[in-house]
């Protein structure tokens, strides 16, 4: 159709102007309901938000790097710190899984397009303008000197800090407002993946055919329904506080701020899993694929991942230790949390028992992927001591902790996530991302990662408490805060080399085809980047590793499989 | 797992995605409802002053209206399955007056809160909890009569048709969990919390 013209009454030009096109281009965005273009949109805005977090984080590195250092006031300093937790989790974490959920489900199960297109577009929407709400607040939330002022609670925003009297302005109203919107979309997107893995699969994607990371979504979008919903119902109590002079978390008139750490941590705890668990299907997928074997133990994964879930919805007050809770639950939650290392560990087995006797072929994604087993297992270690109340006792809110989390938010789920970059980058472009960039990037974030974070740990054993805003010369601090400061610029490098291949390799990288990695899951089927319907025909499944039956038909997967 | 390879004649049946979106719905729902339900019943007693939970009145007329309408709706569902259309609206309607009269008889109960007990939002720990739990609850209510009414208005136009008995049934399941979660409230508040 496109190349036909029809003449038309009238003598004017008929092709649109150059801006017109561009015009028609964005509002095609705009408008779209197509879960690749969606999904796109996700992985963006979660990428914009990563700069931009990544510049916050790097403000309070350079504040940190050496004592008395007046490079923020500590005013902006709490907000930074604030912000900087905030987006990680939601507008980058949040986003981004979603982005690769919402692209690649469908693709993966043979389907045209989510259940709920619609509500797919409407969600997205809603977590965008909560971000752009959450960031407004930089020039609109009125604050004691009239200016704008973002939220300074931290992330965790503990009453009664958040109170009316303690945070005059509106910094944590808009906090709170912007999580509640993001909230909404986040169920939405939840509720649609769901729909879609459970209503949409191609015949023969019996559910024990689905690819790991299409289950690995679906449990991080079960868990989504029960984490985000509390921390939704705890912002409307804290909204109701401020405005309407309840008195959920108001300890003057029997209330109790401790009842928030617990709604927070019920949310909170969770929701590491809620990203992390992406994190893992991913590594499912890229693991076998460079290694060129089946995935070792596909049922113990499932399971393994249904198991996370269950059990991190009973962890959350390993984050309260120093409250002052009774032995009896100290010694409940102790236990709980060191039973999250169970499952974990069967995954970690797995993964290692793919790539054991494999054909490994060290492309960019599966660095990710193999530092990413290396460190979660870190992550994992440091978690099992820190689940420990005596140790967590002792280091409690100090740097240990933030090495750890930033062990399994960093090490583990951003490895991850750029792991997907480079593997289905050649997927949604159509072009591969440079190699060579990408391994620039992978030494260099390796190496600032383990500079800046390895080096945490003995801060925080040495006794620097997280969220200050400076520190006295005479602690023997720092050396080692330099170090860690030295490793966040160098990983500011990596996301910026990151960054480039990402914008020069759309413009100039190598042609991709249908499936650059030969790989075996159904997004590869179609072509790079796929067509609006997805798939031409409708698509039958008869193993998990449909594309490797179609390749290889005298030696076909559901002969063997079980 | 059966190990043999799928044909194109074999069977192929999915779950009902308007069904799974609702039933994760209502599992999210469930969680914000949870977190309200533990926080009024920690805060049980512990309001420091103002009005206590004895001036409440056991709404049981309500009760019987909200937890009819769920019997109704399914009769409304049983009639729209077979195709009498006229059956279906009737039905729908009631569960519609059902649902206002439980809204209405909250009003009644709130006014009287308010204005002759002196107990609002802000009053104490009891008003705040329970405010927000009852209103959380009414909330629902009035999301579902919205739903009720527009579908209602659809009906009397002819645009509801046999065909939409699934669309139906998926809506209704929220009308079920909204009647289902009043019988928890209705627990808390009425009978553990008095």
């Amino acid at each position: 159709m496109a190349d036909q013209t029809y003449p038309i009454p009238g003598s004017f030009d008929a092709t649109p102007s150059r801006g017109a096109a561009m015009l028609e281009w964005l509002h095609s965005w705009v408008v779209t309901v197509d879960h690749k273009k969606l999904g796109i949109l996700y992985i963006l805005y979660a990428l914009v938000f990563l700069l931009v977090a990544g510049a916050e984080a790097m403000a309070i590195r350079i504040q940190l790097a050496v004592p008395h250092n007046h490079f923020l006031s500590p005013e902006l300093y709490n907000e930074f710190l604030t912000m900087h937790g905030t987006t990680m989790v939601f507008l980058v974490g949040m986003t981004i899984i979603f982005g690769f959920g919402n692209y690649l489900v469908p693709l993966m199960i043979g389907a045209r397009d989510m259940a709920f297109p619609r509500l797919n577009a409407f969600s997205f929407w809603m977590t965008a303008f909560g971000g752009l709400l959450l960031y407004y607040s930089f020039i609109g939330g009125f604050g004691l000197y009239g200016m704008g002022n973002a939220p300074d609670v931290t992330w965790w925003a503990y009453a009664p800090l958040t109170a009316k009297a303690f945070t005059p302005g509106h910094n944590t109203d808009y906090w709170a407002l912007a999580l509640i919107v993001m909230g909404f979309g986040t169920l939405g997107a939840a509720i649609n993946t769901l729909a879609t893995a459970f209503s949409m699969r191609c015949r023969g994607m019996t559910l024990l055919r689905m690819p790991l990371f299409v289950w690995l979504m679906v449990v991080t979008s079960g868990l989504t329904l029960i984490t985000i919903t509390p921390l939704t119902a705890a912002q409307v109590m804290l909204i109701l506080d401020r405005y309407l002079g309840a008195h959920f978390f108001d300890a003057q008139a029997g209330g109790a701020p401790i009842v928030w750490m617990h709604f927070f941590w019920i949310f909170g705890h969770p929701e590491v899993y809620v990203l992390i668990l992406p994190a893992f299907g991913i590594a499912s997928e890229i693991i076998p694929v460079f290694s060129r074997k089946a995935i070792f133990g596909y049922p113990a994964m499932v399971a393994a991942s249904v198991g996370i879930a269950f059990v991190s919805t009973t962890v959350w007050a390993h984050h309260m230790f120093t409250v002052g809770m009774t032995s009896v639950s100290n010694t409940f939650f102790v236990l709980s949390t060191m039973m999250v290392g169970v499952p974990t560990s069967i995954k970690i087995f797995n993964w290692i028992a793919t790539m054991w006797g494999g054909k490994i072929r060290f492309t960019t994604p599966m660095l990710f992927c193999i530092a990413f087993v290396f460190q979660f297992l870190c992550a994992g270690l440091t978690g099992i001591m820190l689940s420990i109340a005596p140790w967590d006792w002792q280091l409690h809110n100090s740097y240990f902790v933030i090495a750890h989390f930033h062990y399994t938010l960093t090490g583990s789920f951003v490895f991850c996530m750029f792991a997907a970059l480079y593997y289905w980058y050649p997927k949604m472009t159509g072009r591969m991302l440079s190699e060579k960039l990408g391994k620039w990037h992978f030494w260099l974030f390796l190496i600032g990662f383990h500079v800046t974070f390895d080096t945490m740990h003995f801060l925080g054993i040495l006794g620097m408490p997280r969220s200050i805003y400076t520190y006295e010369p005479d602690r023997g601090w720092t050396t080692l805060n330099s170090i860690v400061s030295a490793g966040a610029f160098i990983q500011a490098i990596a996301v910026l080399i990151l960054a480039w291949n990402l914008i020069s390799s759309y413009l100039h990288g190598e042609k991709a085809g249908n499936d650059p990695w030969d790989a075996w899951t159904l997004e590869w089927a179609t072509p790079s980047p796929p067509p609006a319907y997805n798939f031409a025909e409708d698509q039958v499944v008869r193993s998990r590793r449909p594309l490797w039956d179609l390749k290889h038909p005298n030696d076909p997967d559901w002969k063997y499989e079980r | 797992m059966s190990t043999l390879p799928i044909f194109a004649d074999e069977e192929w049946r999915l779950p009902s995605r308007g069904r799974v979106a609702m039933l994760s719905l209502i599992v999210g729902e469930s969680a914000i409802f949870t977190i309200f339900v533990v926080a009024y019943i920690y805060y049980i007693g512990r309001s420091t002053y103002g009005p206590t939970p004895r001036i409440l009145e056991v709404p049981i007329f309500n009760t019987i209206c909200l937890l009819s309408s769920s019997l109704t709706i399914l009769l409304a569902e049983h009639a729209i399955k077979l195709g009498r259309m006229r059956t279906f609206g009737l039905w729908w309607a009631i569960t519609i007056l059902l649902g206002l009269e439980f809204i209405g008889g909250t009003a009644i109960e709130w006014h009287k809160m308010i204005f002759v007990d002196g107990l609002s939002i802000r009053t104490n720990l009891f008003g705040t909890t329970f405010y927000s739990l009852v209103g959380l609850h009414a909330t629902h209510v009035v999301i579902g009569l919205i739903g009720l009414s527009l579908i209602m208005l659809f009906t009397l136009l002819g645009r509801v048709e046999q065909r939409h008995a699934e669309r139906i049934q998926v809506f209704s399941l929220y009308w079920h969990f909204v009647d289902a979660v009043w019988v928890v409230v209705f627990t808390v508040v009425y009978i553990v919390g008095r």
